[in-house]
């Protein structure tokens, strides 16, 4: 990270192939890459996640070609609980670290952020390539653990020791499986905080003439403050990965506990904290949570008012909210942990900040309602999934009050009700915001509209669909389902099943209804509409260059701003809405 | 869509809002090539502000070791207590006086008058300079083989990666000081790459924020051998 990259460099459009589409300086074409990646990923998490409501709704059912994949996992095509717990851990952690990671903030934030704040690109743009093509072999290599040994590990994507830091004794993916998780995510950690390092540095250092910290758009503010959550999660975690890689390879005894008998053999290892790696793990696994969700915080900000006509509230409000949001997400990784034989006065201390991070969360939301309120509102579909994001976030939230609750989650920890919880705050969200953000910049990113029907019947049938997966998860988690069991082993589950058949065809339903947006994202990409420079009449910087903007972002102009992000429904004979770079004085209301 | 009242879709900055020197970008900038260096911070590389984000991530990747080494202690019965090879003092010794050599290069760097009170030229301030940037980088690459051989101390001990926890932190803490020392070093080869007869402000720059990088991994080093002496 020492070499410093020269202040002026000067490059023109490259015009090789490799070096403008694959190798690319270009923070426009990684940010694509990543979104392509995210695309990839979130189709691999899909397909794991029907595999496994398959196996739930209908224990004996045969899956063709499942066999093929894993001789051991599956055989004669039906899943072992084993492998259910492997297809589990690989949908967690391609959703969490190479979907809701990647898209909303590392996509998002590479397109978006250089432009919205006037730069020509990133700080460092060759750090930035390396983010990208670092976090591709991240993913190559957690792919590659489906295809050795015993297939993909199965220690859930929090990967607890000692299951995970044995080896292969402890089961099947134990072995090459969770050893390559390790070595992926470490690579995924370097790639984000060279992309943390960038965005940080940009924003600093790049913005153009008059754009203040104060004018420069919430989404732009919602990646600031992501980044700044992510340098300091990753550099906490990329370490524990290390500790845990040395653990199963190198027979050190940092997690694994002594006196371990696993499948009958007794384990060489000394007197190491699986706590310990607990504690690592999720200081840096609550700020993940924030990872994903803030930029689609900042997403929503700035689509909201760009179709309600009008300026969000208090966009300082909403600032401060995420910026202290980002602070106590650093105060809460305990409320993760109550029942792991922790101190129950240390529950209580990370109870506290937990039930506080609530505050400025709700702030966002009333004020994100509160914009709504009175708004000429113009539904499409970026602006329905705005207000879907919302609807998700206030549902997940609620949950969130019951599981802060040292004494309430000792009940509910690890049952269905935390698998709701979760989904809704953090998965549907952030998924509601690429959304969002996707049918909002699609015609910047590529010249052209998506088709606005098929978005809207995207967004019903997702919306309607996503309540039936995960509403009933509550009633599961409070009737005693484990979450993570691959049957119903107790009678008492068995008159659940038929409440995880339907969970399970609404998830067949919403994952259908994404192949709308598929067709619409490719079929848009080569024969949408032409957009126009600022199809949305919105006002910050992306909106003043062409559709899609030209290698250097402004064609050689050099911005200056005079306004605020959202000037929106001004009072003016004129113009009813003031782009940044306008030069016009304007009343403010 | 409820259509308003169209802005024009770009407007002409004026000209005097260009012409702005460095910041809006000097006449070679304009065209299609293009300059990070257009922004607030004017005549700042971005590197200034980068370095210092690096040293906080980090800072903040050692914290996380250093608080699993004090948790990992606490809770077990097997922590070995041994005695830290002398080597590293005197490695530490080696990497206290390249940081005095980087900084005698930052100054050689400097163009100041000469006794004659004329400012004196960049190729002799180059030249002046080059010495004492050679010397950092071989004390630092010492400095790596002197933790080598503190390794090669311990192993005849008999104390390995996996003897012990203490020994397990001992050489997991000094690799990645070392690994990120050796980056360092990657560093000053590439300001070296970058030594041109003229000693512009931008060369000083770079060499500024590699020096604020080789600092701060003295720094460091001198907190986890304070650390390793008191717990190991």
């Amino acid at each position: 990270m020492s070499s410093p990259e020269p202040a002026v460099h000067h490059h023109g459009p490259p015009q090789s192939f490799i070096r403008k589409y694959i190798f690319s300086l270009d923070h426009k074409v990684i940010g694509k890459q990543y979104y392509g990646l995210a695309l990839i990923a979130v189709l691999a998490g899909l397909i794991l996640s029907w595999l496994m409501r398959i196996h739930l709704g209908w224990q004996a059912a045969a899956i063709p070609l499942l066999g093929k994949l894993s001789p051991t996992g599956a055989p004669g095509n039906v899943m072992t609980p084993d492998y259910y717990l492997s297809l589990m851990t690989m949908h967690a952690t391609l959703m969490i670290f190479f979907v809701l990671t990647t898209a909303p903030f590392a996509a998002f934030g590479n397109y978006l952020l250089p432009i919205q704040v006037g730069a020509e690109d990133m700080a460092f743009p060759r750090f930035n390539m390396m983010s990208f093509w670092v976090t591709f072999v991240a993913f190559v290599v957690l792919i590659l653990s489906f295809f050795v040994g015993d297939g993909p590990p199965l220690a859930g994507w929090t990967s607890y020791a000692p299951l995970s830091s044995v080896g292969g004794v402890a089961g099947p993916g134990q072995g090459t499986g969770q050893t390559l998780w390790a070595v992926s995510i470490a690579i995924f950690c370097i790639g984000q905080l060279l992309g943390s390092l960038n965005f940080i540095t940009t924003t600093l250092d790049l913005r153009t003439k008059g754009m203040s910290l104060a004018r420069m758009p919430l989404s732009t503010w919602g990646w600031f403050v992501t980044s700044v959550i992510a340098l300091l999660a990753f550099a906490a975690l990329l370490p524990a990965c290390v500790l845990l890689i040395l653990d199963r390879t190198a027979g050190t005894s940092f997690f694994s506990s002594a006196g371990l008998v696993v499948n009958d053999q007794v384990l060489p290892h000394s007197g190491g904290s699986p706590l310990l790696w607990q504690h690592l793990f999720w200081f840096f696994g609550h700020p993940e949570v924030y990872i994903a969700i803030l930029p689609g915080f900042g997403i929503i900000s700035t689509v909201l008012p760009a179709f309600a006509r009008k300026r969000i509230l208090s966009s300082r409000a909403v600032i401060g909210c995420m910026v202290s949001i980002g602070f106590l997400s650093y105060m809460v990784w305990g409320h993760h942990m109550f029942v792991s034989g922790m101190n129950p006065f240390s529950a209580v201390l990370f109870s506290l900040p937990t039930l506080i991070i609530t505050i400025p969360a709700t702030i966002m939301v009333l004020l994100w309602l509160g914009t709504l309120y009175g708004a000429r509102m113009r539904y499409t579909a970026s602006a329905l999934f705005s207000v879907g994001f919302i609807s998700v976030f206030i549902t997940g939230g609620l949950s969130g009050f019951f599981l802060a609750q040292p004494s309430l989650d000792t009940y509910l920890h690890a049952t269905y009700f935390v698998v709701a919880h979760f989904h809704f705050v953090m998965a549907l969200a952030a998924m509601f915001g690429i959304f969002a953000g996707t049918y909002f910049w699609f015609p910047k990113m590529f010249g052209r509209m998506m088709n606005e029907t098929l978005g809207k019947w995207h967004f019903w049938l997702t919306f309607i669909g996503v309540y039936c997966v995960f509403m009933p998860m509550h009633y599961l988690g409070l009737a005693g389902n484990v979450r993570r069991y691959a049957a119903f082993t107790d009678n008492y589950l068995a008159p659940l099943i038929p409440l995880h058949r339907f969970i399970s065809i609404s998830a067949f339903f919403v994952g259908a209804a994404q192949l709308i947006f598929f067709f619409n994202l490719f079929w848009s990409r080569f024969w949408g509409a032409k957009a126009t420079d600022n199809p949305w009449e919105a006002t910050t910087l992306e909106w003043s260059t062409t559709s899609p903007p030209p290698f250097d972002n402004f064609g050689g102009r050099h911005l200056v701003v005079y306004h605020g992000p959202e000037e929106y429904g001004v009072d003016s004979d004129t113009l009813e809405y003031v782009m940044q770079t306008a030069p016009e004085q304007i009343k403010t209301t | 869509m409820a259509s308003t009242t169209k802005v024009p879709p770009q407007r002409q900055i004026a000209p005097d809002l260009t012409s702005d020197g460095q910041r809006m970008g000097g006449s070679e900038l304009r065209g299609r090539s293009r300059s990070a260096a257009v922004g607030v911070a004017q005549n700042a590389l971005p590197a200034e502000t980068g370095i210092w984000v690096a040293v906080a991530a980090i800072s903040m990747s050692f914290a996380s070791l250093i608080s699993a080494l004090i948790v990992r202690q606490g809770v077990a019965p097997d922590w070995l207590h041994f005695q830290l090879p002398r080597m590293l003092y005197l490695n530490t010794a080696i990497l206290l006086a390249s940081s005095v050599t980087l900084e005698i290069c930052r100054h050689e760097f400097d163009l100041r008058p000469d006794f004659n009170g004329e400012e004196s030229r960049g190729d002799e301030a180059a030249a002046r300079a080059f010495p004492w940037l050679c010397a950092t980088m071989a004390l630092g690459l010492f400095f790596v083989l002197g933790q080598v051989m503190a390794w090669r101390d311990l192993a005849a001990k008999g104390l390995f990666l996996s003897s012990s926890p203490s020994s397990s932190f001992f050489y997991v803490l000094t690799a990645l000081h070392g690994l990120h020392l050796l980056g360092g070093v990657a560093g000053l080869a590439y300001v070296l790459y970058r030594f041109r007869p003229n000693a512009d402000p931008q060369q000083r720059g770079v060499l500024g924020v590699a020096s604020v990088y080789w600092h701060f991994m003295d720094g460091l080093w001198v907190f986890l051998l304070v650390i390793l002496a008191a717990r190991t």
